[in-house]
């Protein structure tokens, strides 16, 4: 069997043993949090009463066990369930709210991530001179400050005071395409600051690193242009570290921008989760966390297999 | 040159002149161009309303979790859903009054004991079906059989048979209650369609708006209902509700002109709100308050002379002007304002005082251990500092209170009623009887302070039953008393409800019983 299928089947098996455990870990946080989805669906005004029937009616009185493997068993037949709370389709709700978290990273991605990369080579070309200086300073410094407050500040001046841009990034399905882009500018303009700094950094370092390499100071004594030096000779050697921090970014730019969606009013599947967190909306939490697990897993996997095709030593082992 | 400026007026309402051509003129009158304005909104609004449009509506408390269903409404954009597509028997007016809705007419008998309402004649549901009685029924059914989770249980538990007959829906209560009608106008009794059993979910009723896209904790469309019976209200052309929860972005969504209305305006920020152009910020006093509670059985708080303590150890002003801002009034450690009918004026305001707290703390003979208070910023609003005030004005009558940080989630089910001494909330309730029997009577299941007083509930009962308003008035300013005196309630402020609100919106009407017009905005205000 060729190592790169052997490998990937490996880490399919393994994935898939990552699944089942991160569903085990939620099912039983969730049962640790204090109170039940009934007393957080009725709140303050529950009387014992309607606590009591909502419990029966949710199935909450069945062991947690019980309540596990039930789920467990619909959702290898590919059946999400219904959110306790609302009685919505989870495959159906969670799939709109997944589609424009992948809408908002995909275009976060698509600016970030090339634009991470050429800085990066711009600053090792410029290495310790001002542009380098300007590009790490400018980038730290986004990075270093609290994504909320970026979004605060964005809204307040671009779309308060300029009134350029729409403060809340709410998109539907009436819209163009270009009603959405519009929609989302501010929140995509927030995310690229906010990854641009670890992927850029990562780029330089790890050019850098090769460029120490004899055979860099060959192409240089050949002539060649100084990008040029970069660009062939030196980046296709430093993609393994970069294509991983790269990844990190994105399942970042997927799982991690609640505090974004907020800021933003957008419609996505952090905030999402977080609402059925409160409300111990069991069922749609581990599907959520699923996806998410299913996320990291699927993006660190792209990442391995893609620095054994770059290393020619990994992919003809001896 | 004031019938000049009346011409003028006229004409814009009439819709013959523009907005910069009246400023024009009447500034050629001598008339400066904001005094101009002002004229020109009032012209406008004496014109009556206008057709047409989309209002925008910034909510805050929508999640992902909401359910169009009205039983289980416990927040603010659930409740404001309701507003669009359901209709309740009555309705509590602005001024306290009472209106019918789908009910015609409400009689009882002397006794107060039995209730019938006739109902409305030629109203249909969205789905076509017109209003009966048998309708009616099945919703009060729904809301409190045995197997309801209904938000509503608890104020129709004394209801003890129902009856629908012909275009009548009549009930007998247990004990007699002269303020029945304000309990049917409760938001949870929306009529819906065979009382929406099939479908508690469909936002199917009789109101305003019927249901266009429903995406909860996200939005919801509502667009005109075409056969609504009711031509005096619902003048815009579709609702839609965001769900804003985050407090800046909802304040920057109405300054950047993407909602037309906000709700739940932070005191903090109202003032520069206020003075952003094109809004203003409408503020009302409800029957809203932010509560310390005791549990009265339960040591030290079983000791009244420690109660007392307490209630005269904390300043209720200061928190008025620093947790409020000003946005609010003081309370009287009464779950009971002038906001309420029958408010007795007369009853003599608590006031901070040290050496009477100081004295009382140490008739209480406490052993002098820290009393600890349980707070989290979800209780209410600047719950925490609220916290920290108390300590220290308590601190200067010599009675120490630790103050315990608790989590916001699960706040409710955990703290809230379990603990003997921790912040919290109470909306208010349409009339007194129903506060008083929701969280003061012995067997109320929210009695959150356990005051369990045989005397309390025996005269509660008697001024439910009383049709003698000057006597009922006396009765509950008895029972405000005894509350005040000797239960565990420390309330030391009632909060306004601020609203933010764009100038293109007219026919704002200040309504006590909650935010954004108690949730009748869409239907009464109109866009310029």
């Amino acid at each position: 069997m060729h190592p790169v299928l052997k490998l990937v089947s490996q880490r399919l098996a393994l994935g898939i043993l990552l699944l089942f455990s991160a569903s085990v870990l939620i099912f039983v946080g969730t049962q640790i949090l204090p109170g039940d989805v009934a007393q957080s669906i009725l709140g303050q005004s529950a009387t014992p009463e309607a606590l009591a029937n909502l419990r029966a009616e949710l199935g909450l009185n069945d062991p947690p066990m019980t309540r596990y493997f039930n789920w467990l068993y619909a959702a290898l037949h590919g059946d999400l369930g219904t959110a306790l709370t609302n009685g919505q389709d989870i495959a159906t709700s969670m799939g709109r709210r997944l589609g424009n978290t992948l809408f908002l990273a995909f275009w976060a991605a698509v600016i970030s991530v090339p634009l991470a990369i050429f800085l990066g080579l711009l600053a090792v070309r410029y290495r310790d001179r001002w542009p380098d200086k300007l590009i790490s300073g400018v980038t730290l410094a986004s990075i270093s400050i609290p994504e909320f407050l970026i979004g605060y500040l964005v809204v307040y001046f671009v779309a308060v005071k300029l009134g350029w841009f729409s403060s809340v990034a709410m998109i539907n399905d009436g819209m163009s395409l270009l009603e959405k882009l519009n929609a989302i500018a501010l929140p995509v303009f927030v995310l690229v600051l906010v990854v641009l700094a670890h992927m850029m950094r990562m780029t330089r370092a790890a050019i850098l690193n090769v460029m120490q390499s004899a055979y860099i100071e060959t192409a240089e004594l050949k002539g060649l242009s100084s990008f040029n030096v970069i660009f062939r000779h030196a980046f296709p050697n430093a993609i393994s570290p970069i294509v991983n921090v790269v990844m990190l970014n994105l399942a970042y730019l997927v799982v991690g921008v609640v505090v974004v969606e907020v800021v933003f009013v957008y419609p996505g599947m952090g905030q999402y989760l977080v609402d059925h967190v409160a409300k111990r909306d069991v069922p749609v939490v581990q599907a959520c966390g699923l996806v998410f697990a299913g996320v990291y897993i699927g993006l660190n996997m792209i990442a391995d297999i893609v620095s054994i095709l770059a290393n020619p030593r990994l992919r003809h082992p001896k | 040159m004031n019938d000049q400026i009346e011409f003028l007026k006229a004409r814009v309402g009439a819709g013959k002149m523009t907005r910069r051509e009246f400023v024009g003129r009447v500034g050629a009158l001598g008339v400066t161009a904001a005094a101009a304005n002002t004229m020109l909104a009032s012209a406008v609004q004496a014109a009556g309303p206008v057709k047409g449009g989309t209002l925008k509506i910034g909510s805050v408390g929508g999640e992902s979790t909401n359910s169009l269903d009205p039983a289980l409404a416990a927040s603010q954009v659930p409740f404001h859903n309701l507003y669009q597509f359901g209709e309740t028997l009555v309705n509590v007016e602005a001024d306290g009054s009472l209106q019918n809705r789908l009910a015609e007419v409400v009689e009882s008998t002397a006794d107060a004991k039995t209730w019938t309402f006739k109902i409305r004649s030629g109203v249909d549901f969205h789905n076509g079906k017109a209003l009966t009685a048998q309708d009616v029924l099945r919703t009060m059914e729904r809301h409190s059989n045995e197997e309801s989770k209904s938000g509503a249980l608890g104020i129709l538990r004394g209801i003890e048979s129902m009856k629908a007959e012909g275009d009548t829906f009549s009930l007998t209560l247990a004990t007699p209650n002269a303020d029945l009608p304000y309990l049917m106008a409760d938001y949870h009794l929306m009529i819906q369609p065979d009382g929406g059993f099939e479908n508690p979910a469909a936002g199917v009723g009789t109101g305003a708006y019927m249901l266009e896209v429903d995406e909860p904790g996200v939005r919801h469309l509502w667009k005109k209902n075409p056969n609504y019976w009711d031509s005096s209200l619902g003048h815009v052309d579709e609702v839609e509700i965001l769900a804003i929860n985050d407090s800046t972005a909802r304040m920057a969504a109405l300054q950047s002109g993407q909602v037309h209305v906000v709700n739940r305006v932070d005191p903090k920020v109202a003032g520069l709100l206020g003075r952003a152009p094109g809004i203003s910020v409408k503020n009302v006093g409800g029957p809203g308050h932010y509560v310390f509670i005791m549990h009265v059985d339960t040591a030290p708080f079983d000791n009244n002379d420690l109660r007392m303590a307490l209630k005269y150890a904390i300043n209720r002003q200061e928190m008025v002007d620093k947790i409020l801002r000003g946005y609010g009034s003081v309370g009287n450690d009464m779950p009971i304002n002038a906001s309420y009918p029958l408010f007795d004026e007369t009853i003599p305001q608590r006031e901070y005082d040290p050496e009477k707290a100081a004295a009382h703390y140490k008739a209480s003979g406490h052993d002098g251990s820290p009393i600890v208070l349980r707070v989290a910023d979800g209780a209410f609003p600047g719950a925490v500092d609220a916290a920290a005030l108390f300590q220290q004005s308590a601190k200067a009558a010599g009675i120490p209170l630790e103050i315990k940080r608790e989590p916001n989630d699960g706040y409710w089910s955990e703290v809230w009623n379990k603990q003997p001494f921790c912040a919290s909330y109470w909306g208010g309730r349409p009339v007194q009887d129903q506060m008083y029997s929701t969280a003061y009577l012995s067997t109320a299941d929210w009695n959150d302070t356990r005051f369990k007083n045989a005397d309390f509930d025996a005269k509660l009962l008697a001024a439910r039953a009383e049709l003698d308003t000057t006597k009922r008035k006396a009765m509950y300013s008895e029972l405000g008393m005894m509350v005040r005196d000797e239960g565990g309630l420390i309330c030391p402020m009632f909060n306004d409800y601020v609203d933010g609100v764009s100038d293109k919106v007219q026919g704002w009407i200040k309504d006590p019983t909650g935010d954004l017009m108690s949730g009748k905005v869409s239907q009464k205000v109109w866009l310029a």
